[in-house]
């Protein structure tokens, strides 16, 4: 206070008024109901009216859920329980879990190994989805596939060491030639890998798999929710470097190159997938050798990787598309060559702008792996339409199967939007 | 506001000119299709040269200063920088890129990497600096510019001048014996316009080799040893500063005089 007011002013207060509380209608529930459900005639209107629907709902599902039969054996079975009560048949899930899981030919003592491999996924994925973790992880997702192959289809081991030493040897040659010329080192490694296969193949003795370690399991007994799982994760990360690749070559100088992947994403968006699969199952065999027996599986998953990867390479066209012409210019004018400039500054800003459109695909190419039950491999959808409900004890169970096919889909497909937007947080650099 | 002037002293110690040629471009042509952006271009910048190029926007300046890092491709006539000349072969034109730096109007930071990876990024990769050297380098001229204190916020943080610095000094981590600037203030406030020509100053009092397109006439005057007056693609007129703006030879300079320094 400062002296000239001192004696003009009568009351000085020296004490802090403590604080009051808030009026009762103005805290907690209460107020939150009234601003948020009830603020007026019309809100108060529609609160009632979900709340009934709310309440509809729930009485026709709850019961249904709650009554639900989990120990029988049969459909007939289950209605004999409920004696006209409402009510699931939960029993075909747990009756039928492993043919749901696994499909009904793979060899149900071997069950562990589609499971290690899925464990042994996550370690392998971690390094990949986030890239705080330290880089030496990604060794172990480099061996991964060449492991999951021999756990899931087992046989000899040598097979997966052929391939990965082949993929190994281009990689060798591509880096000591590479540098100095792009093409060189290009064409060597594809040449040294398929070295490496040829004579590798010839090595393999001819029974190396009947008295195997793993028992061997072929292609087509492959099922269940695990051959969705299995051709997802293969077919997304093959395509989306594929489709990265036919995105930059469809804005390359070269008109060769250029045309080419036009061509390619053009025709391969122009036709049904399902049409493909077909050509999958049916007609590539034309294309190949005779002698040559190319696995379904393979057949498959070449397929569903075209097709998704000419999704992406549009979407990763539009990122492209979207940088400022700056970010080139300013790459360029620092020496950077062609490869680092894309590597270092153009993809890393295009993909983020890509994350959205990517994972509308990927989630999209998961659930199209259930076609594949129409060139009857028998995934977790071939599995419900085909042994399940044909069956005489369960013909007729389609809330329950289809439900828990919708439930395991959503719960993937979920994930990987969640992780979509964590990643866009993550790398959003932009803010203030 | 074309008038802003530095109020501190220039050392002019330092800003001479040597006999050796740094650009040598004879009789170059360039069109955008048919039509013709760049009329005849002789232009000989010797080593230690401050060029500050002026002209009515479409006049050709910022495509004369791009061909000389080659992006843009000129169609006929003869460009050699540093020594190297200037072809398709991309070996000789990422020599001449990495020797060559270039600041833009609009800054064209990396948004997706922090101001130190910023400057760091093409040592590292273009002249197989070692990361630690490259950041020490980096934060050595991050002061210069002075803005240390940045190194690892991201541009979108910055201001447009702080931004503008950053590029500068990205420029300068390459070692670079010449330096193009593309209007670097045209997309500043005037507070910033001054923080960007302070720094430009003093890469000039360091006997830097610059070509600036600018249209800073303030700063033309006290740092330019020539100013290079274009229109429709053609060199119209080109003189020591004070020559240039007290006594102009042609009409179509004294008319673009006027406007520029007429209010």
């Amino acid at each position: 206070m400062s002296d000239t007011h001192a004696h003009s002013i009568a009351f000085v207060r020296d004490t802090e008024i403590p604080p009051s509380p808030p009026p009762a209608g103005e805290t907690g529930a209460v107020k939150w109901l009234r601003e948020n459900l009830f603020s007026n005639a019309v809100n108060s209107a529609l609160t009632i009216a979900s709340l009934l629907v709310i309440y509809i709902l729930l009485s026709k599902t709850l019961p249904w859920l709650l009554n639900g039969v989990w120990t029988t054996s049969s459909l007939a079975e289950c209605r004999e329980v409920l004696q006209g009560k409402t009510g699931a048949c939960f029993s075909v899930l747990t009756e039928r879990w492993n043919q749901l899981l696994y499909g009904f030919k793979y060899p149900s003592d071997q069950y562990w190994r589609p499971n290690l491999a899925l464990v042994l996924l996550l370690f392998a994925i971690a390094p990949v989805l986030f890239f705080d973790l330290p880089r030496k992880l990604l060794a172990f997702t480099a061996v991964y596939p060449f492991l999951a192959f021999w756990l899931i289809w087992g046989g000899t081991i040598l097979a997966p060491i052929v391939a990965l030493v082949g993929f190994a040897a281009g990689a060798f040659v591509f880096q000591t030639y590479g540098k100095s010329s792009f093409a060189v080192g290009f064409f060597g490694a594809i040449a040294a890998a398929f070295a490496v296969w040829i004579i590798g193949g010839m090595l393999i003795p001819d029974g190396a798999s009947d008295n195997a370690m793993l028992q061997a399991v072929p292609s087509r007994d492959l099922g269940g929710f695990m051959l969705n799982l299995m051709l997802g994760v293969t077919c997304v990360s093959l395509s989306l470097p594929l489709g990265i690749a036919l995105a930059l070559g469809r804005q390359s100088d070269m008109p060769l190159i250029k045309w080419m992947c036009v061509v390619f994403i053009e025709f391969v968006r122009g036709v049904p997938l399902i049409t493909l699969l077909f050509v999958a199952s049916v007609m590539l065999a034309y294309f190949f050798p005779p002698e040559s027996t190319v696995d379904l599986f393979l057949r498959v998953v070449i397929m569903i990787t075209m097709f998704s990867a000419a999704y992406i390479a549009e979407v990763i066209r539009g990122g492209l598309a979207a940088l400022p012409k700056g970010q080139y210019e300013a790459a360029d004018s620092l020496g950077l060559d062609y490869p680092q400039a894309m590597r270092l500054i153009i993809l890393p800003q295009a993909l983020k702008i890509s994350i959205p459109g990517i994972v509308n695909v990927a989630v999209g190419l998961f659930k199209d792996t259930t076609l594949v039950s129409v060139i009857s491999m028998f995934d977790l959808v071939g599995m419900i339409r085909g042994p399940i409900l044909a069956s005489t004890e369960w013909n007729g169970v389609y809330w329950e199967l289809l439900g828990f096919a919708a439930l395991l889909f959503f719960v993937v497909c979920y994930g990987i939007s969640q992780y979509s937007q964590w990643l866009e947080r993550r790398l959003a650099t932009d803010h203030r | 506001m074309s008038e802003l002037m530095s109020d501190r002293a220039i050392d002019r110690s330092k800003m001479q000119v040597s006999d050796e040629v740094a650009i040598e471009i004879t009789n170059m042509n360039k069109w955008y299709g048919s039509f013709h952006v760049l009329r005849d271009i002789n232009l000989t910048v010797n080593q230690g040269e401050r060029i500050v190029i002026a002209g009515p926007s479409g006049s050709g300046k910022s495509t004369l200063i791009r061909c000389l890092n080659a992006l843009e491709e000129h169609q006929q006539g003869k460009i050699v920088v540093d020594g190297t000349e200037l072809s398709n072969d991309l070996k000789n034109i990422d020599k001449i890129r990495s020797e060559v730096g270039m600041v833009f109007q609009h800054f064209n930071l990396f948004p997706h990497l922090t101001i130190l990876e910023n400057c760091t990024l093409a040592p590292i990769w273009v002249r197989k600096t070692p990361k630690k050297e490259a950041e020490e380098r980096a934060m050595h001229f991050l002061e210069k510019v002075k803005i240390p204190e940045q190194a690892h916020k991201y541009p979108g943080m910055l201001s447009g001048g702080q931004q503008q610095r950053v590029a500068i000094a990205r420029s300068l981590c390459m070692m670079p014996r010449i330096m193009l600037f593309d209007e670097p203030t045209s997309a500043l406030d005037p507070e910033m316009i001054k923080e960007v020509l302070d720094t430009m100053i003093e890469l000039a009092e360091e006997g830097m080799t610059m070509l600036c397109v600018t249209h800073e006439m303030g700063f033309a005057r006290q740092v330019a040893n020539r100013v290079i007056f274009m229109d429709a693609g053609q060199i119209v007129e080109q003189n020591e500063p004070e020559e240039f703006f007290n006594n102009p030879k042609s009409d179509r300079t004294k008319l673009f005089l006027s406007q520029i320094l007429g209010h």
